[in-house]
């Protein structure tokens, strides 16, 4: 039996960013693929077990064999399931631009990034997170210029590690009393654009629906 | 057309001697260019904009950052060659990102403290880095490398942070050989390659410059 027709299973959590871009690879692939909910706060025998060393989601289990990490994820499945289209391009100089350029989404966009604008009252601590972030986001901005994708014409590995982050700019801007778009209209342009897309359209919650998970947080760190 | 390979860099950064290793472990011919940290160059400010960090491979004109993706690239353009740094089956492959990526988090961050810090903040620094070295132990298990029988992307990631083990035992006042016995095996064959020989500067001179600093940043 071929690799590629080995059981899917992903360990998730809907509002993970990090494991939507594992499922918008998937299904860009066109994989089938079974999800398990974990719940956070408890999490199943399975998820410690294939993920011991971080013990976090997503974890990707193929044919019985865990991989984690989402990044390391989206380019297992790139190389895994080699009759869709490539998430990076063919040549090295231009792979290696990706490669950059999602390993800077990765540590400045992030969930602990956002948490310290929705993880905190009005004041210096929030306008420090807001500034880091925006900042960040005017880098990426520059980076995409006019270009539909940052890989160019067709989406790509790094749209895929940015995009999930879309479903949660609603609730930065709630927190933080400010508009994404005001500052990078383009990244927000781009947004749009993923979203019509069916595997982000498919692997991204509503931007409502992560708000009100933003705000059980905030009760459950105290924020209030 | 020859290719023209240049590698800004800085002696005894960890992350720089991991493009040191590659290039040689493919065997290509490169221009090493020293980086004055305090006074960048003009090149490695237009090379790398963003980050004006080292390692900078300027490939024919063209710039590669950050040093796994360095590595990658250049297993991926002298594809050719002896030696690929990469194993070749997808699952692997996908292994070998994750130990690099723990490395480059769960490593990094303490061993930066290691020189840099001192009392209460240093011991626990001490401590997590050693747990992470003990997880990659336990990873590593009878094999020579991490690669199995063949040096590879991890070994080259580790190689950074094993030419620093004196100056992080002296720094902090510990010993890693009692706590990860055959972890520091394999950093002695690792540290024994010509081409890590050939890249990896004197240990002497890496403790040297590691208290020089640590007079600096330890207040």
């Amino acid at each position: 039996m071929g690799k590629e027709n080995e059981k899917v299973v992903l360990l998730d959590f809907w509002a993970s960013p990090y494991a939507m871009r594992t499922k918008i690879a998937l299904r860009e692939k066109g994989v089938e693929f079974e999800t398990q909910q974990e719940d956070l706060w408890n999490k199943s025998e399975l998820l410690l077990k294939s993920n011991p060393v971080h013990k976090k989601v997503p974890v990707l289990i193929h044919g019985g064999k865990p991989v984690s990490e989402s990044l390391v994820q989206v380019q297992y499945i790139d190389e895994t399931w080699t009759d869709a289209a490539s998430f990076l391009p063919s040549d090295p100089q231009a792979r290696a631009n990706a490669r950059f350029w999602a390993d800077f989404a990765e540590k400045t966009i992030s969930f602990e990034g956002g948490r310290k604008i929705w993880g905190n009252n009005k004041g210096e601590e929030q306008e420090k997170g807001k500034k880091v972030f925006l900042d960040s986001l005017k880098v990426l901005e520059a980076e995409l210029g006019d270009k539909p994708y940052f890989g160019g014409e067709t989406f790509g590995y790094v749209d895929i590690a940015l995009v999930p982050f879309y479903s949660w700019f609603y609730s930065l801007e709630k927190c933080g009393d400010f508009s994404v778009e005001a500052e990078c209209p383009k990244i927000v342009a781009w947004g749009k654009r993923c979203v019509e897309r069916d595997s982000v359209a498919a692997s991204l919650p509503e931007s409502e629906i992560v708000y009100q998970q933003v705000l059980k947080l905030r009760q459950i760190f105290g924020v209030e | 057309m020859a290719d023209e390979v240049i590698l800004l860099d800085f002696w005894p950064s960890p992350f720089g001697v991991r493009a040191r290793i590659a290039l040689r472990e493919k065997g290509v011919e490169f221009e090493y260019r020293e980086e004055n940290l305090r006074d960048k160059s003009p090149l490695l400010l237009q090379m790398n904009p963003v980050h004006k960090k080292i390692p900078v491979l300027i490939h024919n004109g063209k710039p590669v950052c950050e040093s796994m993706n360095v590595v990658q690239y250049i297993d991926e353009v002298w594809s050719d060659k002896k030696n690929p740094l990469l194993p070749s089956d997808s699952y692997q492959r996908a292994q070998a990102r994750f130990w690099v990526d723990f490395i480059d988090t769960k490593v990094y961050e303490p061993a930066d403290k290691i020189w840099s810090t001192k009392g209460e903040v240093q011991e626990k620094a001490k401590k997590e880095y050693i747990e992470a070295l003990k997880i990659l132990e336990s990873e590593l298990g009878n094999k020579p490398y991490f690669g199995g029988d063949n040096f590879g992307f991890i070994d080259i990631a580790m190689t950074g942070y094993y030419m620093w083990f004196e100056a992080s035992e002296k720094c902090g006042n510990f010993s890693i050989e009692p706590e990860c016995p055959t972890l520091m095996a394999s950093a002695k064959r690792c540290l024994q390659r010509d081409s890590v020989v050939n890249s990896v500067p004197d240990p002497e001179k890496i403790v040297e410059f590691a208290f020089k600093i640590r007079k600096i940043y330890c207040v």
